[in-house]
């Protein structure tokens, strides 16, 4: 009668079990994925580890109780001749579910207070990035390096989605996961985010990175990151910020610390050419004025 | 002394005339069925914007709907269900109930109670008419979109829709205020003499703990809404940081009221789970004493843990470590409840008719529900799972398989009662199993897309999404067609069927199951002689 129940869950634990050690640096989701990814960095390790712990613990306690059930359904029928028993009470027994219970949580609370402390610790940072939230994009500033930009959802997932076609993997494996300009990052950086918004509450999620911000207008909320492996961590928007809320994306580029410093170094000329670009407009236009 | 048999045959008929009966009701048992048939339509209602919401996404890509149509059916769907379907079918069950199970004739105020209900129609218009307006003629912006949960600065972006929605709110939190009074004056004041409150059945004891909740939490949500209100109108900048003010606070203050708000949607389903176990597993309630104090518990812990649904916000460490330990708290007392209903399972004498298999449904599946919920507490996993499909599947596990399953439990437990006939047994088992599988297949995998990535209140996905997304929507629209049965059930139970006795089920003890069945119009005129051997929890020493 509870098959349908159990082997569901089975299933599920048995996934989970094993689906996620091949896809520690996935750098978009899987198809038929089961459980959070281990991710890139020491914080989303956290978060896994805290995750798998309470997931446990919740399994053990689900066996014993529906375990317990399925006993009572099938020994306690009255179709059976089961007779009721005419007991009602066992303060020992509450006292019993009721302590052991606290002990467990506990048990779990050390941990995960231990990692959420680790999570806030947003000193010594080696450089800092400002995110902006707005609606429909971000904008993203390297503080104290003359470099900044938006970043949007891709033109070929905006085609898409314009056409109402169906998207499948052969064709656009990261639709509505792609954005026209990433987020450069260098590797085994400890790299502090000042996260704010210009319009609307947004919130900057990257599974990747194993954590994620409110970007608020009117507040600069704070987070650190600091990733082990080279990559492309994508992610999105994760509050709701009105209907296109579910179209701009977040995509991280990671790679090791001399290409991020000649990348930067190209973005700045990039600028500068920008820059002069514009004072040629309007030197003529001056003279004019 | 009179004996109780005498009594009930005294006032059976009730008034002739439609308006008479039905809109000028100060009848319990009829303003319970108006509560109880407007939570079906409004469920109905909700059902449809939620398969609206599963069709887009059941493919990637957008077919159906636009965007910020879509965003009007999640922000609709909940409001709808929660205010319109939830609470209303428990404030139903309640007043159909509570007199009966305590042996009074009516509940203490029964013109408020009438206006009570009352006020709901009209709030409900209020509330769903721009949306209708603008799908069906065009007319307006549509309804609000930026979830229920109203978040400034995006819910102020919104047009005309806003300053409806947030007047059916007030509306409809003016009918439950009058509703809790009601029930706490009822239950504190007219219980038949000998009916102690440690006698009482564990329903009213779990709406006298909700009506407590109601009161202390309603009057917040006002609050919170007409500073939306008056930012929006009349300039001031409560949630505006430009002038001054915190878009967080709204958070602070909405959610104060939001956390209670969901115990508030199941502890009354506790209630119902706790009758109808004992009754068929034929044996008493396990711990009926702690049974009350885990509810108390678990509704003063409900004030203290706001917050979790806040823990991206940007919370100093204190703040978040404190809200993840409170929060972890209340599964203690959960825990225990769930122990219990187990405990009164284990050597009796069961049988699984129709109100017992949604019991059962709900203990297995609330604690599933339960399960995530432990594991969204706990802060450092909250910071992946939170404003994604885990949240999702969890809410959606205590509301749906948790408190509405419990409505239906409670609903074929007391058809008999309220309609004189037996409902058909076989079509109410295929109504359980149908909607059992159909569920799980909606609701389970969206833990999975939730793990993987998928964030909550999107129209479109990535294709890594797409293969869960599809089995959901298969599941979203068995369970929504299973719910036609229920439907053609309840209304053929209430046209015809074999006859039901006075006590029903075998095992069913206490006050109410000693009125015929139809209960008459008015009952317990005059307050009836208790018999404790009679009362669920008669006897006293537990």
């Amino acid at each position: 009668m509870n098959a349908g129940r159990f082997s569901a869950l089975g299933l599920a634990l048995l996934g989970m079990l094993g689906s996620s050690n091949a896809l520690a640096a996935a750098s978009t989701p899987e198809r038929w994925q089961l459980n959070m990814t281990e991710g890139v960095t020491a914080s989303s390790q956290i978060a896994y580890d805290a995750h798998m712990m309470v997931f446990l613990v919740c399994v053990v306690i689900g066996i014993l109780v529906f375990g317990a059930m399925a006993v009572a359904m099938f020994r306690f029928r009255k179709s059976k001749g089961a007779v009721a028993a005419t007991w009602s009470h066992n303060t020992t027994a509450e006292v019993i579910w009721t302590v052991i219970p606290v002990i467990i949580l506990i048990v779990m609370a050390v941990p995960a207070t231990k990692g959420l402390i680790n999570l806030y610790d947003t000193r010594d940072a080696e450089m800092t990035v400002k995110i902006t939230g707005y609606q429909w994009m971000w904008r993203y500033e390297y503080m104290g390096e003359d470099v900044s930009f938006t970043s949007r959802l891709d033109a070929e997932s905006e085609r898409i989605r314009q056409s109402g076609a169906v998207p499948t993997v052969a064709d656009a494996e990261t639709y509505l996961l792609n954005v026209d300009n990433e987020l450069v990052l260098p590797t085994d950086t400890k790299i502090r985010f000042l996260i704010t918004a210009d319009d609307v509450i947004h919130a900057w999620w990257v599974p990747a990175l194993g954590w994620k911000q409110d970007a608020i207008p009117g507040i600069a909320n704070d987070a650190w990151t600091e990733i082990r492996e080279p990559g492309v961590y994508r992610g999105q928007c994760a509050e709701l910020c009105g209907k296109d809320h579910g179209f701009m994306p977040i995509v991280v580029r990671a790679v090791p610390r001399a290409e991020y410093d000649a990348w930067l170094v190209a973005q700045r000329a990039g600028n500068v050419d920008e820059v002069s670009r514009t004072a040629a407009v309007a030197a003529p236009a001056a003279g004019e004025g | 002394m009179a004996t109780h048999a005498a009594h009930h045959d005294d006032h059976n008929h009730a008034p002739s005339g439609f308006l008479d009966r039905w809109v000028f009701s100060t009848n319990h048992k009829d303003i319970g069925t108006l509560y109880l048939i407007f939570a079906l339509v409004m469920f109905f209602i909700g059902g449809a914007m939620a398969l609206a919401i599963r069709a887009e996404l059941f493919q990637p890509g957008l077919q159906l709907l636009a965007p910020e149509v879509f965003n009007q059916m999640t922000t609709m769907h909940a409001l709808v269900m929660i205010f319109g379907a939830v609470m209303p079918a428990f404030v139903g069950l309640g007043n159909w109930m509570i007199p009966l199970m305590i042996g009074a004739p009516d509940m203490a105020l029964p013109r408020m109670n009438n206006w009570s209900f009352w006020i709901m129609p009209f709030a409900f218009a209020l509330l769903l008419m721009p949306l209708v307006l603008f799908l069906a003629f065009g007319i307006g912006g549509g309804g609000p979109a930026g979830g229920w949960t109203l978040y400034p600065p995006l819910s102020l972006q919104g047009g005309s829709s806003f300053a409806f929605t947030i007047f059916a709110i007030h509306l409809m939190g003016i009918s439950s205020i009058m509703g809790a009074i009601n029930i706490i004056a009822t239950v504190l004041n007219m219980r038949a003499p000998g009916m102690d409150l440690l006698k009482m059945p564990i329903f009213v004891w779990t709406w006298l703990i909700t009506a407590f909740l109601l009161i202390a939490v309603m009057p917040v949500l006002a609050g919170a809404v007409t500073m939306l209100l008056t930012d929006k109108f009349f300039e001031t900048s409560f949630f505006n940081a430009a002038g001054g003010g915190d878009p967080v606070m709204f958070q602070h203050i909405f959610w104060f009221f939001g956390h209670p708000e969901v115990y508030i949607m199941i502890l009354p389903a506790f209630g119902v789970v706790s009758e109808i176990i004992p009754t068929f597993a034929r044996k008493p309630l396990f711990g009926y004493q702690a049974m009350v104090y885990a509810t108390a518990s678990i509704a003063f812990l409900s004030f203290i843990v706001w917050a979790h649904h806040m823990f991206t916000v940007g919370m100093p460490l204190g703040g978040q470590l404190f809200f993840m330990y409170a929060t972890m708290l209340i599964a203690v007392p959960t825990g225990v409840k769930v122990f219990n209903w187990v405990s009164t399972m284990w050597k009796g004498s069961m049988t699984f008719e129709t109100p017992m298999l949604f019991a059962i449904g709900f203990v297995i599946m609330f604690t599933i529900g339960g399960f995530s919920g432990l594991m969204l507490a706990i802060v450092p996993a909250d910071f992946q799972y939170h404003d994604t499909y885990f949240v999702v599947a969890h809410f959606h596990y205590v509301l749906v398989t948790g408190a509405v399953y419990s409505i239906m439990a409670a609903a074929y437990y007391w058809l008999p009662k309220w309609t004189g006939h037996m409902y058909n047994e076989t079509l109410g088992k295929w109504h359980f199993w149908l909607s059992t599988i159909f569920v799980n297949l909606l609701f389970f995998p969206q833990h999975f897309l939730g793990l993987a990535g998928m964030p909550r209140r999107i129209p479109d996905y990535n294709v890594a999404f797409a293969d869960f997304n599809m089995i959901s929507s298969i599941g979203g629209f068995g369970f929504g067609l299973s719910q036609l049965l229920f439907v053609y059930i309840v209304w053929s139970c209430a046209r015809g069927g074999a006859k039901a006795t006075a006590g029903v089920w075998e095992g069913a003890k206490g006050l109410e199951w000693t009125v015929p069945s139809p209960a008459p119009h008015h009952t317990f005129t005059t307050p009836p002689v208790i018999d404790d051997s009679k009362l669920a929890h008669g006897n006293v020493a537990h």
